[in-house]
């Protein structure tokens, strides 16, 4: 949604970019064309590439922990393979990546994070969001777990562990959130529709007004 | 098959597996992170250099190892890679939060070392 709601009778300024490109951008732009031109990958095979990672968001990943939610076996199948588990629901992984499913119990609390970068489930959450990038969240994260949750507001009683899962390299992390109590009359869908991307980070947990119910 | 290079699959016959072969740490094993500092594209963060965890488990299957990948070297290489767990309190000293927090990782058999 835009807040463009309304007839163009007035001028508006032209979209583009004016800002000369940083450092990074040019190199990004001098390695891509020289890669292009020495025939390693067309500009076809890009383009593809960006509609891969654009049909990837966290409503797969919601899909993904509803099921879990719903059928014991598959919560199972998850547990032992995420990656194989997310592959039977059409989820493929094109980045040769592996995946863990971290369960939230009563007693443990996942948190995830990639200090080094931002290594992120994208096969089955998408983009990860600009937070999660920053050296702040990346810093703290696993160093001052508590004091970063509850800025998201979720406080981790301290008898509850809290296990901060840092990705380095070929493994990514999907933590799978408890079940509000209360859904016991939702479908699937209806539950999926409460799994908020930053759970499946593991910064809060599933609330039921996270995504509201429709009854 | 603790060591790994010897696996005896029947009463009078034994298979010799290829040095690297087999994982060399298994679940359960303390093992140490190295502190070296080389130049270069590391998958170890430095905050683990030097701490000692605990092998949780081996991922499957070997993973390709992108610290020499990134150099064009051995490309497409697999190294065995592991899952490993340390309490919070061993990363970093005076910890604020509950000494039941901690840290799952994974990291390269390159970088472990026998306590």
């Amino acid at each position: 949604m835009t807040d463009h709601d309304h007839d163009h009778d007035h001028r508006h300024a032209e979209v583009s970019e004016d800002a000369p490109p940083g450092y990074y951008e040019i190199m990004e732009t001098a390695i891509r064309e020289l890669l292009v031109e020495k025939g390693m990958f067309g500009a076809d095979e890009i383009r593809r590439q960006i509609e891969v990672l654009d049909s990837r968001t966290p409503a797969l990943g919601a899909q993904v922990v509803a099921r879990a939610w719903v059928d014991p076996a598959f919560r199972a199948r998850l547990l032992a393979n995420g990656r194989a588990a997310c592959e039977e629901l059409g989820i493929s992984f094109y980045d040769d990546t592996q995946l863990i499913v971290l369960e939230n119990t009563e007693t443990v609390h996942n948190l995830i994070v990639c200090t080094l970068c931002s290594c992120y489930p994208r096969p089955v959450l998408g983009l990860p969001p600009d937070w999660y990038k920053l050296k702040p969240y990346r810093a703290r994260a696993v160093s001052e777990p508590r004091a970063v949750l509850a800025e998201f507001g979720t406080r981790i009683p301290d008898d509850v562990e809290i296990r901060v899962s840092d990705s380095t390299a070929m493994v990514r992390y999907l933590v799978l959130p408890r079940r509000p109590a209360g859904t016991d009359h939702c479908s699937e869908a209806q539950l999926a529709a409460l799994v908020t991307r930053d759970a499946m980070i593991g910064v809060v947990s599933v609330t039921l007004d996270a995504g509201g119910v429709r009854q | 098959m603790r060591g790994g290079a010897v696996m005896s699959v029947g009463p009078s016959s034994t298979i010799v597996l290829a040095l690297d072969e087999a994982p060399v740490f298994h679940p359960g094993e303390t093992v140490r992170i190295s502190t070296r500092h080389p130049v270069g594209h590391y998958r170890v963060p430095f905050y683990l250099r030097g701490k000692v965890g605990v092998v949780e488990s081996v991922i499957e299957p070997k993973a390709v190892d992108n610290e020499e990948e990134s150099f064009g070297r051995n490309a497409g290489s697999r190294r065995h890679y592991y899952r490993l767990a340390f309490p919070m309190t061993e990363l970093w000293p005076g910890y604020a939060g509950s000494p039941r927090d901690g840290l799952r990782i994974e990291v390269f058999e390159t970088w472990l070392e026998r306590v």
